[in-house]
């Protein structure tokens, strides 16, 4: 039947002149065909979001969001303390992160037309390709080597420098859509090109450069890999820098591959606690993007 | 609006300032500014060096060549051979795109050309949650939903009916390239329709309007129009989904059942370059074996970065045409 109908359609676009029916079916079979395959690509993400909350709801209570791990073999217990060092590591990468895709974005954003700002974007494009594990092979050979320690440190390097293109990029693309009417008139008052970046520029473009940190942060949030060698884990509550912490990602994954039924139990919670501090990130990100920029007015 | 007037009386002071300092000053903006753009090649530039400096070791154990075509990986007996991963990493990567691919340019050209408007509003930030699910649990879904349901319905099914091909031979496991790959694509396949889509978008309206008077249908003004204007930045879309399958590591680490082992059947467990590095850096008891993981990672960087660059290249240039 499908095979039929394709057929149809090849042939009324070789040839001209078929019947008005034979290629209003074909449109209408490849519409159809279009249209399913959204379907089909929803099917997963509600399978999978939709079983996470099945399984993650009934385990999330007081004493996984309040305890550290229990030893092995002992029920209860939670991870309490891999969701503070994921916000620790991720407080981190963001110092590392936002302040050199910030400042780099301005340069782009307003100087977009110059070469090197051409090979920027370039190179921060790819290095946004580039695996999260290799990242996290980089952190290693460039903090933990020399340290001799795993440590919040290395974890929060690797995921700074992941944070880096995504910060730059938004903020490049946001600047780029600043009039140019505002920058001159500020110059015309005579205020110098530097103070009009900072105090007008930046602020008329506040909310979507806002927007690009927490969409970085939220992307490093859930990074595994390049955890996994830099901040290591950690079974106990800990804040020292230069020691390693356990995260939830990393805490997930660990759980998930162990044979224990009530800690695969926590592996969904652990899950669950994840993605919702993601959806708050992306939420909020909407609200930014939503909330309108002064020069918009 | 009070914002700005507010600025402008709150920056009236430096006006008494003397001219040269100004442009000093903004001279030195620019300049620390600039530097900062520049860090972002210098970091691409030192991830490089230190990956091949640090991996220099297997390489010269073995030879880059050998390094790259040795089948055998033994930490015991200290042989190191790349290419189960490679082959691994390739396999799944391949076939996650043969399943995205069709299924992702359908869903763009449905969100860019046919859906109504309120529509494309509400799916199109299910399709960015989609890529925003942290790929560990993927790996957690794959694991104890997927798995199961390739062990026990898929695979047996494809083996009853096309057993007579060399992937579907063996037993089925649930967890190998097969399973790895059908994870990999439902990850890649939001990168596939948020580039496509946007691609797809600027194609000028005038064009198809064009078309659409002349009296073709739907599909015709597709095929005509809008996808050989697009064609190079899909493409672009396909390349750069084909970066990400190439290096990612958690899910696949967790379905694909870690055996360096190069088989042609798709039900058997399997590794990659990714899952490997992830699965044995912290094990790496000597030199030799921390430097051939490393030399792995340089491989990947390596090849997601020629990926990479192809890919950004054919998108610049549907953008750019305009």
């Amino acid at each position: 039947m499908a095979d039929d109908q394709s057929a149809v359609g090849r042939t009324v676009l070789v040839g001209s002149g078929f019947s008005y029916w034979r290629r209003k079916i074909s449109s209408g079979f490849f519409t159809a065909l279009f249209s399913s395959s959204m379907l089909v690509v929803l099917l997963p993400l509600i399978l999978i979001v939709g079983y996470l909350f099945y399984k993650g709801a009934a385990s999330v209570n007081m004493n996984f969001l309040l305890h550290r791990p229990a030893p092995v073999g002992e029920p209860g217990g939670g991870m309490a303390n891999a969701i503070i060092g994921s916000a620790y590591v991720v407080g981190i990468a963001a110092l590392i992160g936002i302040p050199i895709g910030l400042f780099g974005g301005i340069f782009l954003g307003e100087f977009p037309q110059a070469k090197f700002s051409n090979v920027v974007r370039f190179v921060a494009d790819v290095l946004n390709g580039t695996p999260s594990i290799v990242m996290g092979v980089f952190a290693y050979t460039v903090v933990v080597l020399p340290m001799k320690s795993f440590s919040v440190l290395a974890g929060g390097f690797a995921l700074g420098v992941m944070m880096i293109p995504t910060v730059l990029r938004t903020t490049d693309e946001i600047l780029q859509t600043v009039p140019n009417s505002i920058r001159e008139a500020s110059l015309a008052l005579g205020v110098p090109y530097w103070r009009t970046v900072l105090s007008v520029i930046l602020r008329s473009a506040k909310s979507g450069i806002i927007t690009g940190i927490l969409l970085a942060g939220a992307r490093v949030l859930g990074e595994t890999a390049p955890l996994l060698f830099t901040s290591f884990n950690n079974a106990f509550f800990s804040y020292s820098l230069t020691q390693p912490i356990s995260t939830l990602p990393v805490q997930i994954f660990n759980y998930a591959i162990s044979p224990y039924r009530d800690w695969h139990r926590q592996a969904w919670a652990g899950a669950l606690v994840l993605v919702l501090a993601i959806l708050i990130a992306n939420l909020g990100m909407r609200a930014f993007s939503r909330q309108k920029d002064e020069h918009s007015v | 609006m009070a914002v700005e007037i507010e600025n402008a009386g709150a920056i009236a002071g430096p006006l008494k300032v003397e001219r040269k300092s100004f442009i000093r000053a903004d001279a030195v903006f620019k300049a620390v500014l600039g530097f900062f753009a520049f860090l972002v090649i210098v970091l691409l530039v030192w991830l490089g060096i230190e990956l091949y400096l640090s991996s220099r070791e297997a390489f010269a154990n073995a030879g880059f060549w050998n390094f790259v075509k040795g089948t055998t990986w033994n930490p015991v007996s200290e042989v190191f051979g790349a290419l189960p991963f490679i082959y691994g990493t390739l396999v799944t990567s391949f076939l996650a795109l043969l399943i995205a691919t069709p299924l992702g340019i359908g869903t763009a050209i449905f969100l860019a050309e046919l859906a109504p408007k309120w529509l494309t509003k509400l799916l199109q930030p299910l399709v960015e949650l989609l890529a925003g699910i942290p790929s560990v649990i993927y790996g957690l879904w794959g694991i104890f939903v997927l798995s199961p349901l390739m062990a026990n319905v898929v695979e047996p099914f494809l083996q009853n009916n096309f057993g007579y091909l060399p992937f579907f031979k063996g037993y089925a496991l649930g967890i190998g390239f097969l399973t790895a790959s059908l994870i990999l694509a439902i990850m890649i396949v939001p990168f596939i329709i948020s580039v496509s889509t946007e691609v797809l978008r600027t194609v000028p309206v005038p064009l198809k309007e064009g078309m659409y008077a002349l009296g073709a249908t739907r599909w015709e003004t597709l095929k005509k129009i809008a996808l050989p204007f697009a064609r190079s930045g899909i493409l672009g879309s396909i390349v750069l989904a084909l970066a990400r399958a190439l290096g990612e590591t958690m899910a696949v680490t967790m379905v694909i059942g870690n055996t360096p082992k190069i088989t042609e059947s798709l039900f058997q467990p399997g590794y990659t370059m990714a899952a490997v590095i992830a699965n044995e850096f912290t094990e790496a008891t000597y030199t030799s074996y921390l430097s051939a993981l490393i030399a792995i990672a340089f491989i990947l960087l390596l090849i997601t970065l020629i990926v990479n660059a192809i890919a950004r290249w054919l998108i610049w240039r549907t953008t750019k045409a305009l």
